[in-house]
């Protein structure tokens, strides 16, 4: 659909953007030290880093990507929802204080803590950089869908806009800003999304029977770039066409047309006995270098919507493939381990003063994550229903449905959905920057920086890891922001957690067993996921058939593989090495 | 405090290794409890969806409660962790 910017966007844009900025030049003066930049001093109030860690991890994966998610396929979306919120037990109980006791500034350092070894650090800063970076992409990407219709710019502007941005609030004052530009954007992006979810219910459901409503749309992409819709040059004017919104009900039960308010519980029982339309799209190569994609309405029974398995990524669950059965099974493990595994969240801990407030900190996140996810799955079915879709873009379905409350709701929506991105994405740059700063410069090449010079240099990384941010951004344009961090949640769990919970839990853990499961956990994940088959469908641009043929693992999630074999290496090689030590000195 | 003056953020947990033990303990039996309900919610979607489809209460189905029976289940047992920790609570004498 062609964007349709306002000024009443632009103003609530600018405004979000100004306050951030702001807040960001006021810390900017108050923070000198390299723990003040990298770790907020451990000042931070445990309330605050709470809502704090709700902003960095509620990314544009989770509000646009698991929310459109929703819209288009129904309850699978959801599943993300919960295996992002499961992923904070493990950060809880058996991360959160022992890291706060054993680090300072990184994940390397809490790695570090009994070994002081080159390897780790340099494994553990590595894996940092990796992981970040993987997490960059989606949200990037993000920013370029939200910057179109609320700006009316181009993708790559909207991602340089974003770069230039955050890297202002990273640069400024390091973690401090980040801190507080996180709590502001965790606390309204709950807070309107609870508003949003009341009008959902207020407004309730009703029927679409328009014959129009029912119609399939086309879009032809031809060789130079034009746009055709249903035949039509696209655009709004006479003799032209665009693609109309979608998302409707076709029955509901008792045979009425509409419902008034209704409770949460009756909302989804409703749908679930409902007839509801999701859009199946049908690409094409046509014989003159055009493309086509066909989008055609598919009436479904609720119950099979709010059912697992209608979307592409899950479809195997309704079936008896026991591959598809592994790959789900192993994203689920992922997105469990991934979370406290995270480089960007795990330094949130260093933020604050003590291990209680590390745990109260970690318990105000989960229960402001929690309610978010929840309220993700009214927001992804107001949508479903509302009429609101643009089926060339699923990341716009929660701005889309705010828009049809009003253009002020979509107004704040869009700039709070903006500003989720810059929450997360300073988040990963100061992880990204600490790692390069503290583990590699600092531990690994002993440069000896001094106080300031760590700040200066911090900046510095900043900069240029915002740099490239822009271009993998602008690079990765067309893959799907939830699909992607996915995988950075495999990477995560695969390199960080086998050696994080074998320090904490076994005695006979050596440097040289975490170092090698990092590397072996990091090395294992990226290759399994760069030889699979959605590798070669949505990186390489092979077809589906052509896809599944090129890769060279059974199925696309390697989670369940790599994660294991984290554990193992680590065990064996700590035995192995423990077993030279002592012989060593004996 | 780095701004915004809002006062001291906890008062400093003193170090006793046998608080830590005990709450390493506590969690380490919260999160098995917890990976069980979630192991049970992956088993069912992956091998009996058709499981998830039985509307077991209020209309609506098994799939959405076992859901947000999750997110609800682990905002309860963090606040139960949160509890179990507090500083105040009394731990055996050391023994000498």
């Amino acid at each position: 659909m062609l964007p349709d910017p306002s000024s009443l966007s632009i103003v609530v844009f600018l405004i979000f953007v100004g306050v951030t900025l702001a807040l960001s030049f006021y810390f900017a003066a108050k923070t000198k030290s390299a723990s003040g930049y990298f770790a907020a001093g451990g000042q931070i109030h445990w309330f605050v880093n709470g809502i704090a860690f709700a902003g960095d991890y509620l990314s544009a994966a989770s509000f646009l990507g698991i929310c459109g998610m929703i819209a288009f396929y129904g309850y699978d979306g959801f599943l993300y929802s919960i295996g992002f919120l499961a992923g904070w037990v493990v950060a809880l109980f058996v991360v959160a204080e022992p890291l706060k006791r054993l680090g300072k500034y990184t994940f390397a350092d809490a790695l570090n803590s009994q070994f002081q070894s080159r390897g780790i650090t340099l494994a553990a800063g590595i894996s940092t950089l990796v992981v970040s970076v993987f997490y960059l992409i989606p949200q990037m990407v993000g920013a370029g869908s939200l910057i179109k219709p609320l700006l009316g710019f181009s993708h790559e502007t909207g991602v340089v806009l974003v770069g230039v941005i955050v890297v202002m609030i990273v640069a400024t004052a390091g973690m401090v800003s980040t801190t507080y530009v996180q709590f502001i954007k965790g606390a309204l992006l709950v807070f309107f999304s609870g508003i949003l979810t009341i009008l959902i219910l207020q407004r309730g459901l009703k029927v679409d029977d328009r014959p129009e409503a029912n119609q399939p749309q086309t879009i032809t992409t031809l060789a130079d770039g034009t746009k055709l819709v249903n035949g039509l040059p696209q655009g709004r004017g006479a003799g032209q066409g665009d693609l109309r919104p979608v998302g409707h009900i076709t029955k509901l039960p008792g045979g009425v047309k509409e419902t008034g308010p209704l409770g949460p519980f009756q909302y989804l029982a409703t749908l679930q006995a409902s007839e509801i339309v999701l859009w199946k799209s049908t690409p094409q190569k046509n014989a003159d270098g055009s493309k086509t994609i066909t989008y055609t309405p598919q009436p479904k029974p609720g119950n099979e919507v709010l059912r697992p398995g209608n979307s592409p990524t899950f479809k195997g669950l309704q079936t008896e493939s026991t591959y598809s059965k592994l790959n789900f099974i192993s994203l689920m493990l992922a997105l469990f381990c991934g979370t406290a595994s995270l480089p960007h969240i795990l330094i949130r801990y260093y933020t604050v003063k003590d291990q209680a407030a590390a745990r109260l900190s970690t318990v105000v996140g989960i229960g402001t994550i929690g309610c978010f996810y929840v309220l993700t799955l009214f927001m992804g079915l107001g949508a479903m229903t509302t009429g609101t879709l643009d089926l060339t873009d699923s990341n716009m379905a929660a701005p889309m449905l705010a828009k049809s409350f009003g253009e002020l709701l979509f107004a704040i929506i869009s700039a709070i959905a903006f500003t989720t991105v810059l929450g997360t994405v300073s988040g990963l740059i100061v992880a990204a920057s600490g790692a390069v700063v503290h583990d590699l410069l600092g531990s690994v090449l002993q440069l000896g920086l001094t106080d300031e010079q760590k700040v200066r240099v911090g900046k510095l990384a900043a900069v240029v890891v915002g740099v490239i941010a822009i271009f993998l951004g602008i690079g990765f344009k067309e893959l799907n922001a939830g699909f992607l961090v996915g995988w950075a949640f495999s990477v995560a769990a695969s390199a960080n957690l086998p050696a994080l919970a074998m320090l904490l839990f076994w005695k006979g853990t050596t440097k040289q067993g975490i170092t090698v499961a990092i590397f072996a956990g990091m090395i294992s994940s990226l290759g399994w996921i760069l030889v699979s088959a959605e590798a070669f469908e949505k990186v390489y641009g092979y077809a589906g058939k052509d896809a599944e043929l090129m890769a060279l693992v059974p199925f696309s999630q390697p989670g369940i593989v790599t994660i294991p074999l984290g554990f193992i290496v680590l065990i064996v090689v700590s035995l192995l090495t423990r077993k030279a030590a002592v012989g060593g000195s004996a | 405090m780095a701004g915004f003056g809002h006062g001291p953020a906890h008062p400093v947990e003193v170090e006793d290794p046998r608080v830590a033990s005990r709450n390493a303990r506590q969690g380490m039996r919260l999160f098995l409890f917890y990976l069980a309900f979630y192991a049970g919610f992956v088993g069912l979607n992956a091998f009996a969806p058709k499981q998830m489809e039985s509307t077991p209460l209020f209309g609506v189905n098994l799939a959405i409660l076992y859901g947000c029976g999750l997110i609800v289940a682990a905002m309860i047992l963090a606040l139960i962790y949160c509890w179990q920790c507090r500083s105040d609570q009394t731990l055996p004498p050391a023994k000498s």
